[in-house]
């Protein structure tokens, strides 16, 4: 198991990172305009200045071999854009509204969507089970920038039930919308995966084995079905759970949450090089980790998996 | 009163194409204690027959007529009815013993499983009593071998742990369905041998379903064949095996292997397939394939009685076949 981990992680994931970097830091390189040049009418000598000072008169090679020996050190550089912060400072400032918003609605996802695809596999080809899939299908074509503003609409303008944003350090009332427009995609997805591979597992012999044993309806589900039917849905839980708590850029902006998603927005539109690099570092380490985690909880849950 | 008597069975599955007629008007009877073999080619309804019985037939699948168990019918029993007979009073044994066990939970809890479920035994005790079953069917170690998943046993092992699985409440009635044909041949004699035994030693009543009748002589009281779900020929195994009156059963007779053949001699066939269950033809349903056919066998075979207590469906008398 300890060789699988570390195989995983230096042959793998580090290769992989390494590649990740490369690419983002030329790539934004070579996107138009720079982080300085919006600020018109600077003097020549200002702007060779600021460029000196963060490094941006070097070659290219130089910088990108000073960001790694930087990032080797856990230090993601200055912000280009907000002047006294270190990308460091503002991603310890947003990554844990991220992260808190993101956990949320990973697990009303993962409840929800999970009991629904259950209900639908067993309810196979009924009106409950077309309307469980309708709904999911809803979900999947619905893009949150309409469902957004829909909720924000009937339950804080309309029903004046909930605010209509803010984060107010994560209270209750202000994460409720947020959640409910973040887990809806995801909560579609898993129901699909969900729905497909119960079906396929409560057909298989093993299932009428269990079924011949007399044994009760609800004990072969949670004990026999629900472990191998939970098999795929896992493989999407890792970039899924990533995904979720490294924040939506859509969601935040939306409810006005200051959360990794709006950094990344700003970052890019600003060319604020350390930043986007800093958080493709940040996004793409997760990535790979929650990847390896999923492959660890495989052979947890498969035993088949575990002799390698 | 018999153990099992199943009467005007059919069962037919509901698909795109139209109804397919899996089982058509089988009757039987099973005497406590006794074993049945039923025989027939792949497709003639056999498994279905017995996933009736327990009421496993898949979605599509419908059963009609009656099997009764100690008088009680099982086609159209409530779940929760039939829960109290499976595993318990009824247990099957599987064609297929790598699939046929939960990949993902130990063989310990799939054993014990049953006992804590009928008998409400606390767990050490089911534990103790699934290792003198597995002990039954000749598994070394069987509390080490507990504590192992299903793919760390081979397939022969599989169906021993299977056929443990299936006597650990000492059934009345036990179906086996092809048991041994997934398996080695040096494996399928010792796990006929246990299937021989074992059922004697706990008085369960046996169905040996199977495609090779040489899997049922020695080890069955009485033989059904089957042909695309209907009765061929019913009766003693002995009287069956020694004077056939059927030309399909002397067909299947005559495609076993025999020890005694010249060197490079061909193995006899059937020519022919089994028809399609889709549209079965309006008479006998071997008729097509048969050797022995004339006009009378375009309308429907009905299955009589002759020598007392043999039954076969044939419009030729027996005297008049010509095959051996």
């Amino acid at each position: 198991m300890l060789k699988f981990v570390l195989r995983r992680l230096f042959l793998e994931a580090i290769p992989t990172l390494l590649v990740l970097i490369t690419l983002t830091f030329f790539l934004i390189r070579l996107a138009p305009g720079g982080p300085f040049s919006s600020e018109i009418s600077v003097p020549p000598e200002v702007l060779a200045n600021i460029q000196a000072q963060y490094r941006l008169d070097q070659p290219l090679w130089r910088q990108y071999l000073h960001y790694l020996n930087d990032l080797l050190h856990g230090d993601l550089g200055p912000s280009f854009k907000y002047k006294d912060f270190s990308v460091n400072d503002l991603v310890n400032k947003a990554f844990p509204v991220s992260l808190r918003l993101g956990l949320f609605a990973f697990v009303v996802a993962l409840v929800v969507g999970v009991t629904a695809g259950v209900i639908a596999a067993l309810r196979q080809n009924t009106w409950v089970d077309y309307g469980v899939m309708a709904a999911a299908m809803l979900g999947v074509v619905i893009p949150n920038f309409v469902l957004a503003p829909v909720l924000m609409l009937i339950f804080a303008v309309w029903l004046k039930v909930l605010p209509p944003g803010g984060w107010e350090g994560g209270k209750a009332m202000f994460v409720v919308l947020p959640v409910a427009v973040l887990c809806q995609h995801y909560i579609a997805v898993i129901a699909r995966i969900t729905r497909g591979s119960m079906i396929e597992v409560l057909s298989s012999p093993f299932i009428r084995t269990a079924r011949a044993k007399g044994l009760p309806l609800g004990y072969i589900l949670r004990r026999h079905a629900l472990k191998p039917a939970l098999l795929p849905v896992l493989s999407y839980l890792g970039p899924a759970f990533v995904g979720v708590i490294t924040g939506s850029i859509v969601v935040e902006s939306f409810f006005g949450i200051p959360g990794i998603g709006q950094l990344f927005v700003n970052g890019a539109l600003n060319r604020d090089y350390t930043m986007v690099m800093g958080l493709t570092v940040l996004i793409g380490t997760l990535m790979i980790l929650f990847n390896a985690v999923v492959d660890i909880l495989y052979g947890l849950i498969d035993p088949r998996m575990r002799i390698r | 009163m018999p153990l099992l008597e199943v009467d005007r069975l059919n069962v037919r599955f509901a698909t795109p194409e139209g109804e397919v007629a899996a089982v058509s008007d089988l009757s039987f009877t099973l005497e406590a204690g006794h074993a049945l073999g039923i025989v027939g080619e792949s497709g003639s309804g056999k498994s279905q027959m017995a996933f009736a019985l327990l009421g496993l037939l898949a979605k599509n699948g419908r059963a009609t007529g009656s099997a009764r168990y100690r008088g009680e019918n099982l086609i159209g029993a409530s779940e929760a009815q039939l829960n109290r007979r499976r595993g318990s009073e009824i247990a099957m044994i599987y064609q297929d013993p790598m699939t046929s066990l939960n990949p993902y939970l130990k063989v310990g809890e799939q054993l014990t499983e049953v006992l804590r479920f009928h008998k409400g035994m606390p767990h050490k005790a089911a534990y103790a009593e699934a290792a003198l079953l597995l002990d039954a069917v000749k598994i070394a170690e069987p509390r080490k071998r507990m504590g192992m998943y299903p793919h760390e046993f081979s397939g022969g092992m599989r169906q021993r742990v299977v056929i443990a699985m299936a006597l650990l409440c000492q059934p009345k009635l036990l179906i086996a369905d092809e048991p041994t044909t997934a398996l080695d041949v040096t494996v399928q004699a010792q796990i006929l041998k246990l299937l021989h035994e074992l059922p004697r030693d706990f008085a369960s009543a046996v169905i040996m379903i199977t495609h090779d009748l040489g899997v049922i002589a020695g080890i069955c009281d009485e033989v059904l064949v089957m042909y695309a779900g209907r009765a061929m020929e019913y009766g003693p195994a002995q009287a069956i095996f020694d004077t056939p009156s059927h030309p399909y059963t002397r067909g299947l007779l005559h495609a076993l292997p025999r020890m005694d053949r010249t060197h490079g001699e061909r193995l006899a066939t059937i020519p022919g397939n089994p028809p399609n269950l889709l549209a079965l033809p309006p008479g006998c349903p071997f008729a097509p394939r048969c050797r022995e056919r004339f006009e009378a066998c375009l309308k429907p075979a009905p299955l009589t009685v002759f020598d007392g207590n043999r039954q076969r469906a044939c419009h030729r008398a027996v005297p008049e076949l010509t095959i051996p």
